[in-house]
């Protein structure tokens, strides 16, 4: 087990190193002197000049990569262009309204898509799947920022339970901060949830048609127990990888979102700073980025041993 | 009283009738074999006692177990019944336990489920059955999970589950199909023990008829859903008045007529193992330490002569298909040679292997396995033709199937079909279809007929055998069924734990083995003429 663990531990780790080489390569290539920029269009060559040399943009590559990356590790992002205050100060900030909203519309497309899923494997082929399975491929095909716009106007112009956007900040309450969060959650995790439903579907029946089903069944367990107790736990694997492979989806998800919600997130930020072509802070962003999609399937990886002993070793 | 009372049972699924008018009954502490070939019914009779028939399926009239009505019982009173009163085992040990959860959870979850025993209760008795059943504590704590068993240890589980609640009856549904020889008997044994111990009523459906012979105290013989015959065990089969019953005995007996085929000239062997061998790496227990690597083939030699047919024999995990392997060139082994027609086939690279491949063809056991279903039988029968130095036209190419498929039995009009449009036993007839195509010197057989029903099986046994004399190919017979060696063998090499222990004419080897590995083999082997005087004695 721990050599499992360990493997995907030592992997996850190169990639992470291998994505930050790539991030900082592009960066590189892409067009646009950052000092130049910050400077405006009447500098002289002469001031733009010298603060490369105060940015350290003059050194060569290989030292630049390695400054840069070590301040990653110590969260040194370095400063904002526009902004002009450190990286580190801006993310935390967004980050603490990104991160629960992308957690939050996690946990809720596996919450909805899991008995959805369950629901029509055991109906197959009958009115109730054929419904829900319909309604899952509309989920997949409509895209996300046009739930959003449907659920602002039923939820919040209509019924007026939830803001139609913006963000009170925690110091307002948890509350109000949650209630902010849960209507641009609830477009994100749809149609993910409609994706990770029809791969919960399709690999339950696939399990159900396996042999250990009919022992279980003539042990005597009624059709429920059968499909909790043992499909389903058999059927959490291709679950769980489509899960750790849509997390991805799901950042990106959150930078339209968060336009949308007028969030000041994550999102929002990659956003402007693009826009603003303040590549540090696009930069350090997508590096986080990066990171998160990296450990979420680290976890994922490592939930694949707790569900199947196989992956554990002999013991 | 009886048991189980079936009474005119009918069976549909859909608008295709399965079972017609089947009758059968079990008593407490009886045996009944259930025999029939593949498509029969066998299987649906069992499913249609425990209710666990396909969703279209319709059955009609009376099931009554214990004086329950079966057919007319709702489920929640047939999930009462199942594992508690009427256990299953299945035919499939490798995939019938949940690879997820441990041993001990398994056998213990039907317990718990019925008696509503607590955890530390059930697993108590949890750990009684599964002692029972020959997994003691020490190896096999509650703890393993399937994976970590062999296949004749997981049968054990699925009894154990089975026979947790002690069941009125036991259904057994082909349960050492997928077994050695020396497991089948062992299992067989356990089974006869646990029905004598506790009275059980046990149902064994098999196709093989020298395993039910030894089992059961009444046979009831299934063909296409009805019942053909029904009687006493050894009366039905010394008698067999009908003429289906001798049709299956004879066939469980068939040994083809194999005159010697006439060699063409040449004394050279054909093929040559010498001290060949074969390490996979082994697991690592320290870091420090280099693995011990595994020996599944050690130090084996053998010759096989032009035309010559030799039976490999030996119990599953021997090591006779890794050296089949090797021999077929689709893998290397880690020491010694092997030579075909003289030349080295170690080592050499794929495009000098080609005219080896040409003469040397293989024929697998599984026939619904090895066809791609995409493809039509022209394509699929030509596929080793790509290995001749002048690839043919496709007029010529169609010659060539159309010649390779009269020679197995089957019509030029076969050519234009898929491989689901066939039978078993013509898949099987496909597959050496393509491994004579290309005239081959040596065909490597795998288990060829273990898959089959006995009737075909004889039928590929001739068509083995006339193959071997029209056009002199040598055979390599790689089997655990010691009656495929005795039919088709000149020579018999016993495998064991990776060596060759014993060599020598088929009869020899057969009728008088010396080492213990192949003593076990033979005493184990179900032998249809044996069973039935020992059951003459019995039942007088």
């Amino acid at each position: 087990m721990t050599a499992y663990l360990l493997k995907r531990l030592i992997i996850a780790v190169l990639t992470l190193v291998l994505a930050s080489m790539v991030v900082f390569a592009v960066m590189e290539i892409l067009p646009g002197d950052p000092a130049r920029l910050m400077l405006g269009l009447n500098a002289s060559a002469d001031q733009v000049e010298m603060l490369r040399d105060q940015m350290g943009l003059n050194a060569p590559l290989v030292l630049r990569y390695l400054h840069w990356a070590g301040g990653l590790l110590s969260l040194d992002f370095g400063r904002s262009y526009t902004y002009s205050v450190p990286v580190i100060d801006l993310v935390r900030e967004r980050i603490a309204v990104s991160l629960p909203l992308a957690l939050i519309a996690l946990a809720l497309s596996t919450v909805i898509a899991i008995p959805v899923g369950v629901f029509s494997a055991s109906r197959q082929g009958r009115a109730g799947d054929t419904l829900v399975m319909g309604a899952a491929q509309l989920g997949v095909a409509v895209p996300n920022f046009w739930f959003a716009l449907m659920l602002i106007y039923l939820f919040a112009v209509w019924l007026r339970l939830v803001p139609a956007g913006g963000f009170p900040g925690w110091g307002a309450g948890i509350w109000p901060a949650l209630k902010s969060l849960i209507l641009p959650a609830v477009a994100l995790a749809l149609p993910q949830a409609a994706i990770l439903a029809r791969v919960a579907r399709s690999a339950l029946i696939e399990v159900l048609n396996e042999d250990y089903i009919r022992t279980a069944r003539a042990k005597g367990l009624p059709h429920r127990a059968v499909l909790w107790r043992h499909a389903l736990r058999n059927a959490m694997i291709p679950v769980l990888t489509i899960l750790g492979l849509q997390f991805a989806f799901l950042l990106a998800g959150t930078i339209i979102i968060e336009n949308v919600f007028y969030l000041p997130g994550l999102g929002r930020l990659i956003f402007q700073a693009i826009t603003q072509r303040d590549l540090i802070v696009v930069e350090s962003i997508v590096m986080l980025l990066v990171a998160a999609v990296i450990l979420i399937n680290l976890l994922v990886d490592f939930s694949y041993a707790i569900v199947d002993p196989r992956l554990r070793g002999r013991q | 009283m009886s048991l189980i009372e079936i009474e005119n049972l009918s069976l549909t699924i859909g608008a295709t009738p399965i079972l017609t008018g089947v009758e059968l009954t079990i008593a407490p502490g009886e045996v009944v074999g259930l025999v029939g070939e593949s498509g029969s019914g066998k299987s649906m009779t069992a499913l249609t006692i425990m209710r666990l028939l396909p969703h279209l399926a319709r059955a009609e009239g009376r099931v009554a177990f214990d004086g329950i009505d079966i057919l007319a019982a709702t489920e929640d009173q047939m999930c009462a019944l199942r594992g508690d009163d009427i256990g299953m085992v299945f035919q499939e040990p490798m995939t019938a336990l949940n690879p997820v959860k441990t041993i001990g959870e398994q056998v213990a979850e039907g317990i718990r489920w019925h008696t509503k025993a607590g955890r530390a209760e059930a697993e108590e008795r949890t750990r009684k059955i599964l002692d029972r059943v020959g997994l003691p504590e020490a190896k096999f704590p509650l703890s393993r999970y399937p994976h970590e068993l062999s296949g004749g240890q997981r049968q054990r589980v699925v009894i154990a589950i089975a026979c947790a609640l002690k069941p009125k009856l036991l259904i057994a549904d082909e349960p050492t199909t997928a077994l050695d020889v020396v497991l089948q008997a062992q299992i067989l044994d356990l089974l006869r023990d646990l029905v004598s111990e506790n009275r059980m009523g046990l149902l064994l459906i098999s196709h093989d008829l020298a395993v039910v012979t030894e089992m059961a105290d009444r046979l009831t013989i299934l063909r296409s859903g009805e019942v053909t015959e029904a009687g006493d065990t050894a009366r039905t089969l010394s008698e067999q008045q009908h003429p289906y019953t001798r049709e299956l005995a004879l066939a469980s007996m068939h040994v083809p007529a194999r005159p010697k085929p006439h060699l063409a000239g040449s004394a050279k062997p054909l093929l040559e193992v010498e001290n060949v061998g074969r390490d996979y790496p082994g697991r690592r227990t320290s870091l420090f330490r280099p693995a011990e690597p595994i020996r599944a083939v050690h130090d084996v030699s053998l010759t096989i002569e032009p035309a010559q047919s030799v039976a490999l024999v030996g119990r599953s995990g021997c090591g006779k298909s890794t050296l089949a392997r090797m021999i077929l060139a689709l893998d290397k082994p880690t020491a010694g040679t092997i030579r075909f027609r003289g030349e080295p086939i170690t080592g050499k690279p794929e495009q000098a292997l080609k005219p080896t491949r040409r003469d040397m063809q293989v024929v697998f056991q599984d026939p619904y396995g090895s066809f791609d279903p995409r493809q039509k039988v022209e394509k699929l029968v030509a596929e080793p033709l790509h290995l001749l130095e002048r690839q043919p036209a496709k007029a010529e190419r169609r010659e060539m199937v159309a010649l390779a498929l009269h020679e197995v039995g089957l019509g030029p009009r076969d050519m234009d079909k898929y491989p689901h449009e066939f039978s078993g036993g013509q898949r099987q007839r496909l597959s050496i279809a393509r491994a004579i195509i290309t005239r081959p010197k040596l065909v490597v057989a795998d288990e060829p007929v273990s898959a089959l029903d006995v009737s075909i099986r004889a039928q590929i046994l001739d068509l083995f055998a006339e193959l071997n004399q029209k056009l002199g190919i040598a055979y390599l017979f790689i089997t655990h069924d010691l009656t495929v060696a005795r039919a088709m063998a000149d020579e018999v090499l016993v495998m064991h734990e990776g060596r060759i222990v014993e060599r020598g004419r088929a009869t020899d080897v057969l009728d008088h083995p010396r080492s213990e590995a192949a003593r076990a083999l033979v005493a184990a082997a179900p032998d249809l003429h044996r069973a039935i005087a020992r059951k003459m004695q019995e039942q007088g």
